[in-house]
């Protein structure tokens, strides 16, 4: 299915792509169709620089449980990181 | 029928990419895929899918060639950027997808290049899968250029008022009165989007308002069934759609 669920949140930081680095400024998160991942439909992330065009993106493609465990994570080590002092 | 050529007399095909005028003249690329001989030929839009203007898409043109069919698959996400399908698509995906006016610009732009061609037999159909389903179904009420249109698991035709946005502002069941060709509709009985509630749905309108249709569905099959690269692919359930699909336009279009 064409599920359209997509959102975006705006990031500072760079990313790793076919050409090398390059600074990403935008978030793309969704939950549709997978290109690569054996499944019908994957949480889709991709960070982006719509200013380097449409090229400029590092993707990822995984199921809800991997999604719920990376927010997880991520969660746990930004408060780690801000108990640490480190709030930049 | 696919694989019912007589081996005495093959035709072969060809195909290319050319330019043509679409929505607003603005200059978008499109796939050509054309029978050899003089025709007379019927012509079909096909109208890529949410993953873009794609292989699967001039493979797919070049199936439809195979069988008698003029074949223009235009670009939609031409003017958004270029780079590998999969990019573009996830571009469009973050911008909410393509608007509907300018669809029907660019189908209608392209139906109207397959009838100025020397071989058209006048006749276009129009057929789509996934996001392409539902573009063809909204084209194919809003146009009168169209002959037949097969919608192929097309989601959002049924879509809630909450889900409508700027660019996709009405849900295709809601145009049903408008439908002017017959229409063609495949399934799978474990997809989400358009499950068979929704499918149920749109039936009931078609019914109400005495449009022409066929619809089919199947078991043993979710969303985009014929898509032999990825997972979804179920041979026996594609290879029946096939046929639907050949004798629905070798009924309407003609062709053979």
């Amino acid at each position: 299915m064409c599920t359209m669920i997509s959102m975006q949140t705006a990031v500072s930081g760079s990313g790793k792509g076919s050409a090398g680095w390059f600074p990403i400024s935008q978030a793309n998160v969704g939950f549709d169709h997978a290109t690569h991942t054996q499944a019908e439909h994957a949480l889709l992330l991709d960070f982006v620089n719509p200013t380097l065009g449409a090229g400029a993106r590092v993707a990822i493609e995984m199921d809800l449980a991997s999604g719920r465990a990376l927010v997880a994570q991520l969660q746990a080590t930004i408060n780690e990181a801000e108990k640490s002092g480190f709030n930049e | 029928m696919w694989n019912s050529f007589n081996t005495a007399s093959p035709q072969g095909i060809s195909a290319s990419v050319t330019t043509i005028a679409g929505g607003n003249g603005d200059q978008i690329h499109a796939y050509v895929a054309r029978p050899e001989g003089s025709g007379p030929f019927p012509g079909i839009v096909a109208v890529h899918h949410l993953p873009g203007w794609d292989e699967f898409y001039q493979e797919f043109a070049r199936r439809l060639a195979n069988h008698g069919y003029l074949v223009i698959c235009p670009d939609l996400y031409c003017r958004d950027g270029h780079g590998t399908p999969d990019d573009i698509a996830a571009k469009i995906r973050a911008d909410g997808g393509v608007a509907d006016d300018r669809v029907l610009a660019d189908c209608t732009a392209a139906a109207q290049w397959l009838k100025s061609q020397p071989g058209s037999n006048g006749k276009v159909g129009i057929i789509g899968t996934c996001s392409g389903g539902r573009h063809s179904l909204m084209v194919a009420s809003r146009s009168s250029d169209f002959d037949a249109v097969a919608d192929l698991w097309g989601g959002g035709v049924v879509a809630p008022k909450e889900s409508l946005t700027p660019k996709q502002p009405v849900a295709p069941v809601d145009m049903t009165r408008d439908l002017k060709a017959p229409l063609l509709g495949l399934f799978g009985n474990d997809d989400q989007r358009p499950t068979p509630a929704e499918v149920d749905t749109h039936e009931a309108e078609l019914k109400k308002h005495g449009k022409d249709y066929e619809f089919h569905r199947y078991d043993g099959a979710g969303h985009g069934f014929f898509y032999y690269d990825r997972p979804l692919y179920r041979q026996q359930q594609a290879m029946d759609g096939w046929g639907k699909v050949l004798d629905f336009f070798k009924k309407h279009l003609g062709g053979k």
